[in-house]
């Protein structure tokens, strides 16, 4: 059973009034299920597909290595593959698993849900306003995601969201989030074009708690995480935000392209050393990128991913479901 | 760049390098951590396989095991080696006989295509190139607006327009008007796009077709994992790419997707794109990348670099002075001030040969206000102590301390150390320039590593 949109965020008290509508399969929903298995059956198998069965056909020396090369492929780094591959073939030589391919392989699925699953917690969208702050690398899908996810809290929610377009430095960031905020109904607060994004941060909480709208959703601009003075900046805008509400941001996401490799690591640990990073989206998953370093990140660092994309559509933005994607992970 | 990757080779290699005699054991020993560091870097798995067993191959060959220094051997043809990964000696961009050469640009999403795209043209503008940029990326929203803007700031044209019309007519639209003004380059950017997305691989290849590209580029993240292959294999194609760009190489990436392209396409890396500013971007050598992962410097890119800041005239000047040991602290100065032209020092001390194996420097962000602090104390001294700094005792210590607002013994350890430099620079000048290998030849056999000086 994959998680739902209702499990992935914690409302509070609005959860009540407005959950029950988007659980409600009315027309329009059904709509948009058959559109979300129209885009799976498309070129979307990565996450359809499960592990090969073949793998455990036979369970000998030559399995733990295979198992170790699909791992490697699906990017998982060397420590966590090593970490994965050991545990299972313990389990199994001491016999608390049997040695019988599927008893091998649905153990396998379960070591990696749990290592993905890692400090998973919902989305914590409960204060009012909350103030959700999105992060990462230059080009792993931040503004997308936020368009995505003021959507849904929008469209199927019913909740008022405010984005800040706080990335005042890639050029024409502001109007790639405004022509979002314009399909998700939600509104946009932006400043000049290299104005100062701690100031567009606060302005917009400031206006969220004005006309008392639910949710802000805070879009940064992309940084390398080695550029020290960008992440410093970086934690002066989350200081900067904490002054409008001390306890905010309630959340804070860093987007991770699945096609990332080995770097993908740092790149977490250093924005959650600058900004307490609470979850992963994990974006672009509907290549052939398993996004493996999801589990040394979750592992490691205690990260969970929360949310994956999927594609380009609006209803390509999903939760993430620890299971489904420990099956998809090493499906050929 | 690939500091890990260059760390993990380089610790293997240096124990390698200090054995006289090497068996087979050993080799195998070294082959498992290289296949390691490789694998930790993001290289694709079955690129590592093929590499390591080439490489074992030739480190058991006749050539290594004959030879009076194995050790040396093996570093050299894995340095060799890692050059030939990475597509041997440079290759050139294809420029058009007539008309205007065409570059189709082409990546997945948030590759930094628009970015890349932009920052070849600011490339083309300092050749005194007339270049063009097309906006075929209709899809992603105000992707046509980041393209206008970056394009104007790196003196391009940009024809556009808007997010109505077809990307193939578009670049036909664009590759006319080219051709109508008589421009030098058109750089055609294009949407971010799947590999298996088949819709618009062909749009793509329909693109191509169109505009029939001098070259077409492929634009890759460093950042990249092991998919990075099966990427370019499905770009390799559809769009019949002839070269990569390689974008956020600024990172601490370790590089694996540019060792993995190459060998898995046939096709060059071209060009590196290393930072926020639209002029950092540039060719990419892959012999002097692997000098650099080997921690043997990249004093060939080093020397490019100081050619485009400094001017040849006092260049020749500077190493008349060094020679006649005439080299005064207002020489220092100058050279100071034209150094950090180049960029952050970390940077250019990165491309120095052994500086990768010097911990404190690399882990060091270098406090340029330390330089800042250098320039203070010689800006307070007279031009007689600047010409000879000999005559700074007591009281001018005191004085040129006080005037910098440094202590006075920052003012002699400045004093120190120029007299040492200055010893060094001399035996440069009069063409003692240690050679790469030289360099790495002092650093590993079991011999103390140089001590770095601290400021």
């Amino acid at each position: 059973m994959a998680t739902s949109w209702q499990e992935i965020f914690d409302l509070g008290s609005r959860a009540n009034e407005n959950g029950s509508a988007a659980a409600e399969p009315g027309p329009a929903r059904r709509g948009v299920f058959r559109r979300l298995r129209e885009s799976l059956s498309k070129s979307r198998q990565a996450l359809t597909e499960e592990i090969s069965a073949s793998l455990f056909d036979r369970i000998d020396e030559e399995t733990w290595e295979r198992l170790e090369e699909a791992l490697i492929l699906a990017d998982a780094g060397a420590p966590t593959t090593a970490a994965v591959v050991e545990r299972l073939e313990h389990e199994v030589e001491s016999g608390s698993v049997p040695a019988d391919g599927v008893a091998v392989r649905d153990r396998l699925i379960a070591i990696l849900a749990e290592v993905a699953a890692t400090g998973w917690e919902p989305i914590d969208l409960s204060a009012e306003p909350a103030v959700l702050m999105m992060v990462g690398v230059n080009g792993t899908g931040k503004t997308t995601t936020i368009g995505k996810i003021a959507w849904h809290l929008s469209k199927e929610f019913g909740l008022s969201v405010v984005l800040a377009a706080a990335d005042t430095y890639r050029a024409a960031a502001a109007e790639q989030l405004e022509t979002w905020a314009e399909r998700a109904g939600a509104e946009l607060i932006r400043g000049e074009a290299g104005a100062d994004p701690g100031s567009v941060a606060y302005d917009a909480i400031g206006a969220a708690r004005a006309r008392g709208a639910d949710v802000v959703i805070v879009d940064t601009a992309g940084r390398l995480h080695t550029q020290t003075d960008l992440m410093d900046e970086l934690a002066k805008v989350r200081r900067v935000i904490a002054k409008q509400i001390p306890e905010a941001p309630h959340e804070t996401l860093i987007s991770i392209d699945a096609t990332t490799g080995q770097n993908g690591l740092r790149q977490a640990q250093i924005f959650s050393e600058a900004v307490e990073v609470d979850g992963v989206v994990l974006t672009k998953l509907d290549g052939t990128a398993k996004g493996g370093i999801a589990l040394a990140i979750a592992g490691d660092l205690g990260i969970p991913v929360k949310l994956i994309g999927v594609g380009e559509t609006l209803e390509d933005l999903r939760p993430f479901d620890p299971e489904d994607y420990a099956k998809a992970l090493l499906a050929e | 760049m690939f500091d890990q990757l260059s760390d993990r080779l380089q610790s293997t290699l240096s124990e390698v390098r200090s054995r006289g005699k090497l068996s087979e054991s050993d080799v195998d020993a070294a082959m498992r951590e290289i296949r390691l560091a490789l694998l930790e870097a993001d290289v694709n798995f079955k690129v590592v396989k093929s590499f390591t067993r080439t490489l074992k191959e030739r480190c058991l060959g006749a050539e290594v095991m004959d030879s009076l220094d194995p050790g040396q051997q093996v570093v050299k043809i894995v340095n060799e080696e890692l050059a030939e990964l990475m597509g041997g000696t440079g290759e050139e961009l294809a420029m058009a006989a007539s008309g205007p050469t065409v570059i189709l640009m082409s990546g997945l999403q948030g590759s930094g295509k628009t970015t890349a795209c932009a920052k070849l043209a600011q490339y083309f503008r300092k050749q005194n190139k007339d270049v063009a940029l097309a906006a075929c990326d209709v899809y992603r929203p105000a992707a046509v607006e980041q393209l206008v803007t970056m394009g104007g700031r790196a003196g391009a044209h940009v024809y556009e327009q808007g997010t109505e019309a077809d990307p193939v007519d578009i670049a036909s639209w664009a590759l006319d008007r080219a051709r109508e003004e008589r421009r030098d380059v058109l750089i055609i950017d294009t949407a971010g796009r799947l590999h298996i997305d088949q819709e618009l691989m062909a749009e793509l290849a329909k693109i191509r077709k169109k505009t029939d590209p001098d070259d077409v580029l492929l634009v890759v993240d460093a950042m990249t994992g092991q998919d990075a292959v099966g990427v370019a294999e499905s770009f390799a194609e559809a769009a019949e790419f002839d070269g990569v760009v390689m974008t956020k190489l600024d990172g601490d990436a370790r590089g694996g997707a540019a060792l993995s392209v190459k060998a898995v396409t046939g096709k060059p890396i071209l060009f590196a794109s290393t930072g926020e500013k639209i002029e950092d971007f540039d060719r990419f050598h892959p012999d002097r990348m692997a000098q650099r992962i080997l921690g043997m410097g990249d004093v060939l890119s080093l020397i490019e670099k100081a050619e485009t800041q400094v001017d040849e005239k006092s260049a020749e000047e500077l190493q008349e002075k060094l020679k006649k040991d005439q080299f005064t602290l207002e020489d220092f100065l100058t050279q100071m001030k034209q150094v950090r032209k180049m960029g952050p020092l970390s940077g250019i001390l990165g491309m120095l040969p052994g500086m990768g194996a010097m911990k404190q420097l690399k882990n060091a962000n270098i406090d340029e206000r330390e330089l800042d602090r250098t320039e203070a104390i010689i800006l307070s001294m007279t031009p007689a102590e600047r010409a000879d700094p000999h005559i700074i005792k007591g009281s001018r210590r005191k004085r040129i301390a006080n005037g910098s607002g440094t202590k006075v013994q920052q003012v002699n350890a400045l004093v120190k150390q120029f007299d040492q430099m200055r010893v060094m620079m001399r035996s440069m000048a009069n063409g003692k320039m240690p050679s790469p290998e030289q360099m790495m030849a002092m650093q590993g056999g079991g011999a103390p590593r140089p001590k770095i000086r601290r400021r």
